[in-house]
């Protein structure tokens, strides 16, 4: 099976108005690149996008945000960026916040076959507001809904032709969860290699998941706080 | 400088060396961003504890030599970091597991408002910051042991431990212990219960900065404050 496509343009070609994206990466650390890039330059809109963060200004999400491609996001922490700032109080853009865990697992229950799950984040906050609680061994829990997104767009360290995927690090966070919830999953990454090269003992995503695949160009994988000790 | 900080409040490193004082061999710590990060500073040489990084570490390293910062290694406050000998990296959905389940013993986060029921406040500000929550929810609705780093008063002067939070909710009835500049205070079903005071901070000027219920019994001891000793990380 050959799940290879030429690049991030033919990757994101029926990717169209509308449609809910899931993006994986952790601020800036392993994000598609790639598929941004290539959503920026075909300029497709009113997208609602599910990711963790919002990227930067200048880049990630922050990209396709100052073009006004986003109509909602589904973020748990958005902070770094001053235009989803200024978009979000003045109207331009929905934004619905979310605890990190429950975005996660919310991702696991799509991929695992599951419609929800029962979490005790926000329980007795605003986040709860018009949520099922429900108490088990005397404990509050929140039901919270499976997602469901058209695309999914990840980044994987390396990824053979069939679409198992291996991540870097912590630059595995939310992808391995995002390729498995989309309903189109379309993976990039820095090396690709024929089928049979990777260790089955090693794969973190089947490529039962992927639909797509693609080895990525020019990652530019910026440090957004670069924090060193000095040399002596 | 020690002797001019002794008859002060504490220091934001003094807080966190404080809360150091916490940690016992074999824990799991996640620290939060800000003076809880600071914590790291000041675990014994001797003692084993591993750092949990919500973004999917467990063995959290000291930030990597100038030249060495790779940008796929971060920590949850994006920062470059490293690993250490036993570090394992994994997804979200796992590192919010582990949280979930329990496992991680001891969570440090910071706050903008604690109540006297051990409610807290520290991720929204209606109108002003909507940055979001990130893992704190989830941290404050699951961890077994909360302590929360926080400046006592806000700088206009006004307590930040209060009967009631005024700022919306990142978790109910969660906090278990306060260190902050001027105190260290348990959360009991009574209100905050004083254990230590800073040094040269009175009982009374304590009361004063304390809108919360306050229990006070007996003397209570300074906190120890000594002098700065190498750290580790």
């Amino acid at each position: 099976m050959n799940k290879v496509v030429a690049g991030a343009d033919e990757a994101i070609k029926d990717i169209t108005d509308g449609v809910t994206i899931m993006l994986g990466g952790f601020g800036l650390c392993g994000i598609p690149e790639n598929c941004i890039a290539a959503l920026v330059k075909k300029g497709v809109g009113n997208l609602t996008c599910i990711s963790n963060n919002a990227g930067v200004d200048d880049f990630g999400i922050g990209l396709m945000l100052k073009q006004k491609q986003v109509k909602k996001m589904i973020s748990s922490y958005v902070g770094e960026n001053a235009e989803f700032e200024r978009q979000l109080l003045s109207g331009e853009l929905q934004v619905e916040l979310i605890p990190q865990g429950t975005l996660a697992t919310r991702c696991l229950a799509t991929g695992y076959g599951m419609p929800a799950i029962f979490t005790p984040a926000g329980v007795g906050t605003e986040v709860a507001e018009g949520k099922e609680v429900r108490q088990f061994n005397g404990k509050d829990y929140l039901l919270e809904l499976a997602f469901e997104a058209d695309f999914a767009l990840v980044k994987a360290w390396k990824g053979d032709t069939q679409g198992n995927l291996i991540y870097k690090e912590t630059a595995r966070n939310f992808n391995p969860l995002m390729a498995m919830a989309g309903k189109v999953t379309i993976a990039e990454v820095e090396i690709l290699v024929p089928e049979g090269e990777l260790d089955p003992d090693a794969v973190h995503t089947p490529g039962i998941y992927v639909h797509r695949i693609f080895q990525g160009t020019d990652y530019e994988k910026r440090i957004e706080q670069r924090t060193v000790r000095k040399r002596n | 400088m020690a002797g001019l900080q002794s008859i002060m409040a504490l220091t934001k490193e003094q807080i966190a060396k404080r809360i150091s004082r916490e940690l016992k061999e074999g824990y799991y710590v996640n620290l939060g961003i800000g003076i809880p990060t600071l914590v790291a500073n000041y675990i014994p040489e001797d003692m084993n504890v591993v750092l949990q990084s919500e973004n999917g570490l467990l063995g959290m390293g000291p930030f990597p030599l100038e030249g060495d910062e790779d940008p796929d290694l971060i920590n949850a406050g994006k920062q470059t970091i490293t690993t250490v000998p036993g570090s394992v990296f994994f997804d979200s959905a796992m590192s919010f597991g582990m949280i979930r389940a329990g496992k991680v013993d001891l969570t440090v986060l910071g706050a903008m408002e604690v109540s006297d029921k051990g409610d807290i406040a520290n991720w929204k500000i209606p109108g002003k910051m909507v940055k979001g929550m990130g893992g704190a929810m989830d941290l404050v609705a699951s961890a077994k042991n909360i302590i929360v780093a926080m400046m006592h008063t806000n700088p206009k002067g006004e307590s930040k431990l209060l009967p009631a939070c005024t700022l919306p909710l990142t978790g109910a009835g969660c906090v278990k212990k306060i260190v902050s500049d001027l105190a260290v205070l348990d959360v009991t079903p009574d209100g905050f219960k004083l254990l230590e005071r800073a040094p040269g901070v009175s009982v009374e000027e304590i009361k004063a900065k304390t809108a919360g219920r306050l229990i006070v019994e007996g003397d209570i001891p300074e906190i120890e404050v000594k002098k700065e000793v190498g750290s580790r990380r």
